[in-house]
């Protein structure tokens, strides 16, 4: 295993940060860490990288103690919100954190152009935008091969099309062996791009499993949305057996297996309806589902 | 050892580009240039050479100035990384914090070092300049200058170790400035303002005799103050608590200049070592 947490407890006086976790992560695994604020994300990251003690419970960083000098060699960190020192260039910030991890400046040079900060590299970090600095940030994870990626909120700050290309790096990383655990807020882009998904509520660990195991533990109601023709939308709504959500738009909620069922009946009045839309549970629901404690 | 190198680069990068370089050099070089030149009065009464007088004035002027860039070179050197959030990144890297500590140290003592080896040159290059023929620079007082130089830095020395504790402990700049500022005031103005009040209310008594010469060593800059006293004819030109401080020796004065300094930077290292972030 590359990474093994067990039965991990952290306390900040009353507040039980992380609460006897238990999680782990084989070579390439991508593990999506969910939480609301204060569930413990940052928390857990940091113990993990010996950052901060932990009360209770083990973890081993690719067979190491955390902060020892193998399980630091062995993992990579991005902080949330990290901002660079603002005198120094781009380059020169990735320069000195490669001489830290024993990596010479070739690497340092192609990580810049990988992450699109090569025209921006000679620049000071004080003249980048939030987004380039987080970039920078995933240029220094990405030093030196680490077995064990750990990156708090990677994407915060990113637009769409780098989020994209962060994922990439991400697979990429995993392809080569390192495993990834990552946190994120931004759910609708972990679809397909983790392993698994793993959700904190108040510091316990509530969900734990890849994300088609999750939709279905959770028997959560997928929903058929269809179109009426103009003035026919009662008319389908009764047919249906369904009540009319707004205007020309009749929502019907159901499970995975009697959706084969309405969508027969909803295509036998093709003539009523101009189209049927088919949405599943979205990571949303699922997340809101787990951290409501099981309840929707 | 690599990792100390690339760290000390970094923070001379830093000191440059953000004119702590230029601050430091420009107060040493005006302050030594004004008192060398102020000095040139009265020598011909005292029958010392110029330098000797410039040594001495400068002294004190070290006292308020070693510690002071000490102190603003020191008091971001971790909380400003904490604020940053790159000393957790830091921390998480295969360095020792022994070597991240040595890295800053390095480069802040190597800016503090030139800065002074600037302002004293200048000093010794205009003694030379405005009196020369009349033995304006005499080889006792060239190292008289040479020593107010290498303990200087030890000074120096001793206010990084204690900006670095501080800024260890507060974690965030705005704390550890108003910490420094306030540190700064007691070690080099108030300490000084009751050990003379307490001499004059005092007049010769226990206090005087027993408590004084331990308050001298009790606190870096007078122990630099005590290491740097002109010996024989000149001991007059020596102000304030200088005046009454024939009490330590040299010596007893430069182990306890040492030894503020290594246990300064010991203390730096115990409050470094502790943190969590
Ligand atoms: N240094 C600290 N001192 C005291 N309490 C802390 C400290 N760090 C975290 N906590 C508490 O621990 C809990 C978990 O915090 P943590 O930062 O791990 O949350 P998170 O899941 O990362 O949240 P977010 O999504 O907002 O980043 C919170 O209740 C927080 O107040
Ligand atoms: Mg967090």
């Amino acid at each position: 295993m590359s990474l093994e947490i067990t039965n991990v407890t952290r306390r900040y006086g009353e507040v039980t940060a992380v609460s006897d976790i238990s999680l782990s992560m084989a070579p390439g695994e991508r593990v999506a860490l969910l939480g609301h604020n204060g569930a413990g994300k940052t928390t857990l990251m940091k113990m993990i990288l010996g950052l901060t003690h932990l009360d209770e419970g083990s973890i081993s960083v690719f067979g190491a103690t955390p902060g020892s000098h193998a399980a630091r060699s062995a993992s990579s960190y991005l902080p949330e919100n990290v901002a660079f020192h603002r005198s120094l260039t781009g380059r020169e910030q990735l320069l000195l954190l490669a001489r830290l991890r024993g990596v010479g400046r070739r690497p340092a040079d192609e990580l810049l152009e990988r992450v699109g900060l090569h025209r921006a590299a000679d620049r000071r970090i004080a003249t980048y935008s939030k987004g380039m600095r987080q970039r920078l940030g995933l240029a220094q994870a990405l030093l030196g091969k680490p077995r064990v990626a750990v990156l708090d909120e990677p994407t915060s700050g990113l637009d769409p099309i780098s989020r994209g290309d962060f994922y990439n790096l991400v697979n990429e990383l995993s392809s080569n062996g390192t495993a990834v655990l990552l946190s994120s807020h931004a759910l609708t882009e972990l679809e397909a791009r983790t392993d698994r998904i793993a959700i904190l509520l108040e510091g316990r660990l509530v969900a734990n499993a890849p994300l088609a195991m999750l939709r279905s533990q959770a028997r959560l109601p997928i929903r058929l949305r269809v179109a009426a023709r103009p003035e026919k939308s009662d008319e389908v709504a009764d047919r249906l057996g369904a009540v009319r959500t707004s205007g020309r738009s009749i929502e019907i909620s159901c499970l995975q297996d009697e959706k084969l069922g309405h969508l027969g009946r909803i295509a036998a009045l093709e003539s009523l309806i101009e189209d049927v839309e088919v949405a599943p549970p979205s990571l949303e629901d699922l997340y809101r589902y787990y951290s409501g404690g099981g309840s929707i | 050892m690599r990792a100390v190198f690339a760290i000390a680069g970094a923070e001379l990068k830093i000191a440059l580009r953000n004119f702590w370089v230029a601050l430091a050099v420009g107060l040493t070089a005006l302050f030594a240039a004004v008192l060398t030149f102020a000095g040139s009065g009265p020598t011909g009464t005292l029958g010392v050479d110029l330098l000797t007088v410039a040594v001495a004035s400068l002294t004190t002027l070290t006292v308020y100035l070693a510690p002071l860039i000490a102190l603003l070179l020191a008091f971001d050197a971790i909380a400003g990384e904490a604020d940053r959030g790159t000393l957790a990144l830091m921390l998480s890297y295969p360095v020792s914090r022994f070597a991240i500590l040595a890295g800053k140290l390095s480069a802040h003592l190597s800016v503090l070092a030139f800065a002074l080896a600037i302002g004293f040159s200048l000093a010794g290059i205009m003694a030379w300049g405005i009196d020369g023929k009349a033995g304006g620079v005499s080889e006792t007082s060239l190292y008289a200058l040479l020593r107010l130089w290498w303990t200087a830095v030890l000074l120096g020395a001793a206010f990084l170790g204690l900006g670095y504790a501080i800024s260890s402990l507060a974690r965030q700049p705005g704390v550890a400035a108003g910490l420094a500022i306030g540190l700064w005031l007691v070690f080099v103005v108030l300490y000084d303002l009751g050990m003379l009040g307490a001499l004059v209310v005092d007049n010769g008594g226990f206090f005087t005799r027993q408590v004084f010469p331990w308050m001298l060593v009790g606190n870096p800059a007078d122990a630099f103050r005590v290491v740097n006293m002109p010996t024989g004819e000149a001991v007059a030109l020596a102000s304030g608590v200088g005046g009454a401080s024939k009490a330590v020796s040299h010596v007893v004065a430069l182990a306890a200049l040492v030894t503020w300094s290594f246990g300064a930077l010991g203390l730096s290292w115990a409050a470094f070592r502790r943190i969590e972030s």
